[in-house]
C-alpha cells in the first residue's frame, strides 16, 4: 500500500496544469497499491491554489504559504517535512519538479525516478518506465529506498479531471533551511501568450533554423500557428539564434510534446529534437531536403521551400 | 576562483538510435558507438573556463578548473579527461567505477567526497547525462553539501571572483534571476554557449565570445600539447569511503516500438491539406 503526496506547481497563485498530470500518476500509484493520495500546495498564493485543488479526490490538500518568488532552497525543507508521512512523492517533470524534488529526495534519503512515462503496480510492488538516451531506450526501474520520489512526463500522463467531492484543506508549518539564505530571488520574467501552452496544445507548429530571423517567425510561422489555433515551438538552433524565446524549444533539453498534430517547418530532425516530439500522433514535415532525418518520423512530408509553402498552407487552412 | 567540473563519458549521443538491448533485456549495449564527453558537461566546462580566464588576454587563466570523471579507468575515460584538459582545465581526477554500479545517489556522494577534499568555490555540472537523462545528481550533491543549487543557468555574472553570482535560469515559463552566495552548485542550459553569457569581472564585460553552434570550444593545438603534461589523479570509490548501495534498480530495458506507417510524400500544399483534413482528420 503506497500513500502518495503530490507536490503542486503554482504559477502566479494558480496550479499549473502540470499538477493535474502529477495527480493522474499519483492516482495510478494509489489505486494500484490500495493506498491514497494527498496534494501539497506550496508557494506564493498556496492558500487560494489549495481551494482549486480540492475537487480531484485527494484525502486532503495541504497548504504551505511561502511568499515571494520560488527558490528550491525555500521550499525543499517544508516539502520534505510534509513528505515524511508518505511513501511516494510525485511532481511533474517540469523545470520546477526537476529542480525541487531531487533536493527533497536527498533530505529524505530517497531515490529518484525522474521523467517517468508509466507506472507499474503488478502484485502491489511499484516500478516505473522511463525514457533514457533521449528516448532511444526505455528502462523499467524500481526505487529501493524506504521513500520514493518520482517526477512524471506531462505528455504521458493526461490531466486529471475533477471528480467532485471536496478534500479538506489543512495548513502545515513552514520549515527553514540555512541554504535558503544563500539564494536571493531577484525576479522572474514570465512569458505571456494568448496561445495554448506548448505542453498542452493539440496542435504544435514548430520552426527551425531555416526561418533565418525572428521577423520570419512572425510573418511566416505565426499566421499558420494562429490559423490552426496551435502552440508555437522551435528547434534549439532557432532558440539559440534568438528567433524565438528559449522556452519554446522542443527536444531533449526543451519541452517534450505529444500533440495530435506536429508540423516541423525547416527543422532537420536531429536526434535531440526527435526526443521531444516523436510521440506526436501525426507528424508533418515541410523541408526542402527530402533526405532530412525528420523523414524517419514524419507521416506526411512536403518537399518545398517553406517561404512559399507555408503562406499557401496558411491560406488553405483558413478556407477550411 | 576554483571550479570543479564533473565530466562523464557517454555512448555517442548523436547515434543513440543505434543502441541495442541485450537479449535478456538486462543491459544496454553501445557496441560500435564511440565514447564521447557528455555534451551537457561540455557546456558546463565552457562556462567554467569562461569564469576562470581573461578572454581579452588570449584566454589567460586566472583561476583553476579541476575535472572529475567517475567511470572505468581505461583509455576512453582518460581520453575524455584529456580533452577537457586540452580545452583549458588545469588538472583531472579519475574515480574508477563501472556504470552499472553507479546511480545519481552514488555519483552525488562521490562528488561530495571530492568537494570535501578540494574545497572548490563552485561546482558547475551538466544538468543531466545524455545516457540516463535523470537530471538529479547536481541537486542531490548541493543538498548533501548544504549548498544552494542553481539549475539551468543561461547567464552568469560575478564581480567578486565567484563569491556572489547573479544568475539567470531558464524555466518552463520564462527566465528567473537569482543572486547566489557561494559556494554553490550550478547546472547549465543550452544558452550558456551564447557569446555574452558569462561575465567574470576580469574579461571585459562587453567581450563577445565566438558563436558556438552545438558544444563548447575546441581545443587549440597548444592546448592539446599542454594537456599531455597535466596531471590526472586516479582513485577508487573505496579511497573516498563512499557508500555504494544503489537507490535504483533497473530490471528491464527495451527499445522503443518501431514507428507504424510509412512517410507519405505529398505533391503540394493542396494534397497536404486534403490528407490532414480528410485522412488523418487532425485539422
Ligand atoms: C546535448 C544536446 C542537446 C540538444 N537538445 C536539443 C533540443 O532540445 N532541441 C533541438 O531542437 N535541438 C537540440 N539539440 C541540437 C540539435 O542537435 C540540432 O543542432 C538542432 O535541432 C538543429 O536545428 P534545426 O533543425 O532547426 O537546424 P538544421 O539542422 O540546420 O536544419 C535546418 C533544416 O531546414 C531545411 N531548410 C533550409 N532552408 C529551407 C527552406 N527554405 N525551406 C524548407 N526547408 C529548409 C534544411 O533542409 C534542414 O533540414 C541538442 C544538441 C545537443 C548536443
Amino acid at each position: 500500500m503506497a500513500n502518495v503526496l503530490v507536490v503542486a506547481e503554482l504559477l502566479e497563485g494558480k496550479a499549473r496544469k502540470t499538477t493535474q498530470s502529477a495527480i493522474t500518476a499519483a492516482k495510478q500509484i494509489a489505486e494500484g497499491t490500495g493506498g491514497s493520495f494527498d496534494v501539497l500546495s506550496i508557494g506564493d498564493g498556496a492558500g487560494a491554489a489549495a481551494e482549486e485543488l480540492t475537487g480531484y479526490g485527494a484525502g486532503k490538500v495541504l497548504k504551505a504559504e511561502i511568499p515571494g518568488g520560488y527558490t528550491c532552497e525555500k521550499y525543499a525543507a517544508t516539502v520534505a517535512a510534509a513528505g515524511k508521512g508518505y511513501d511516494v512523492l510525485v511532481a511533474c517533470a517540469s523545470a520546477f519538479g526537476k529542480d525541487l524534488l531531487p533536493r527533497v529526495a536527498a533530505k529524505l534519503g530517497a531515490g529518484v525516478a525522474s521523467d517517468i512515462s508509466a507506472v507499474h503496480t503488478e502484485g502491489g510492488s511499484l516500478s516505473y518506465t522511463r525514457p533514457m538516451y533521449a528516448g532511444n531506450v526505455f528502462g523499467t526501474v524500481a526505487i529501493k529506498t524506504d521513500k520514493q520520489v518520482v517526477t512524471v512526463r506531462q505528455s504521458e500522463f493526461g490531466a486529471a479531471q475533477e471528480s467532485g467531492g471536496s478534500s479538506p484543506v489543512e495548513e502545515i508549518a513552514i520549515q527553514t533551511d540555512p541554504a535558503a539564505d544563500k539564494v536571493e530571488f531577484l525576479g522572474v520574467e514570465v512569458v505571456k501568450s494568448e496561445r495554448p501552452d506548448l505542453s498542452e496544445a493539440d496542435i504544435v507548429v514548430a520552426g527551425g533554423r531555416a526561418l533565418k530571423s525572428a521577423e520570419n517567425f512572425t510573418s511566416i510561422i505565426e499566421p499558420l500557428v494562429d490559423a490552426l489555433g496551435a502552440a508555437m515551438g522551435a528547434s534549439r538552433a532557432a532558440c539559440d539564434a534568438g528567433y524565438v524565446a528559449p522556452e519554446l524549444q522542443v527536444g531533449q533539453t526543451g519541452k517534450v510534446v505529444a500533440p495530435k498534430l506536429y508540423v516541423a517547418i525547416g527543422i532537420s530532425g536531429a536526434i535531440q529534437h526527435l526526443a521531444g516530439m516523436k510521440g506526436s500522433k501525426t507528424i508533418v514535415a515541410i523541408n526542402k531536403d527530402k533526405e532530412a532525418p525528420i523523414a524517419q518520423v514524419a507521416d506526411y512530408f512536403l518537399v518545398a521551400d517553406l517561404f512559399e509553402a507555408v503562406p499557401a498552407l496558411t491560406e488553405a487552412v483558413k478556407k477550411l | 576562483m576554483k571550479i570543479l567540473v564533473p565530466i562523464k563519458r557517454v555512448a555517442d549521443p548523436d547515434n543513440a538510435s543505434k543502441l541495442k538491448v541485450s537479449a535478456d533485456g538486462k543491459s544496454v549495449t553501445s557496441e560500435g558507438l564511440e565514447w564521447k564527453m557528455n555534451p551537457f558537461d561540455d557546456w558546463s566546462l565552457e562556462a567554467a573556463l569562461r569564469l576562470t580566464e581573461n578572454a581579452a588576454e588570449k584566454n589567460a587563466r586566472v583561476g583553476e578548473v579541476v575535472l572529475i570523471s567517475i567511470g572505468p579507468n581505461d583509455e576512453h575515460t582518460q581520453r575524455i579527461i584529456r580533452e577537457g584538459l586540452a580545452k583549458g582545465a588545469e588538472r583531472g581526477i579519475l574515480v574508477d567505477g563501472q556504470d552499472v554500479g553507479l546511480d545519481s545517489d552514488i555519483v552525488a556522494s562521490v562528488l561530495k567526497a571530492v568537494v570535501d577534499k578540494e574545497s572548490p568555490d563552485l561546482v558547475v555540472m551538466g544538468k543531466q547525462a545524455a545516457d540516463g537523462d535523470s537530471n538529479v545528481a547536481g541537486t542531490k550533491l548541493a543538498e548533501k553539501l548544504g549548498w544552494p543549487i542553481i539549475n539551468y543557468a543561461m547567464k552568469i555574472k560575478t564581480n567578486d571572483d565567484g563569491k556572489t553570482l547573479e544568475v539567470q535560469r531558464e524555466l518552463d515559463t520564462g527566465v528567473a534571476t537569482v543572486k547566489v552566495t557561494g559556494p554553490a552548485v550550478l547546472t547549465t542550459s543550452d544558452r550558456i554557449l551564447q557569446p555574452g553569457s558569462v561575465k567574470n569581472g576580469v574579461t571585459p564585460d562587453d567581450h563577445q565570445y565566438a558563436k558556438l553552434e552545438v558544444g563548447g570550444r575546441y581545443a587549440s593545438l597548444k592546448g592539446i600539447m599542454q594537456a599531455k603534461k597535466k596531471p590526472i589523479d586516479q582513485m577508487s570509490l573505496g579511497d573516498l569511503g563512499v557508500d555504494t548501495t544503489k537507490a535504483l534498480s533497473y530490471t528491464k530495458f527495451e527499445l522503443p516500438p518501431a514507428r507504424s506507417g510509412e512517410t507519405t510524400f505529398v505533391e503540394d500544399v493542396a494534397e497536404l491539406v486534403d490528407k490532414l483534413h480528410n485522412t488523418a482528420k487532425v485539422i
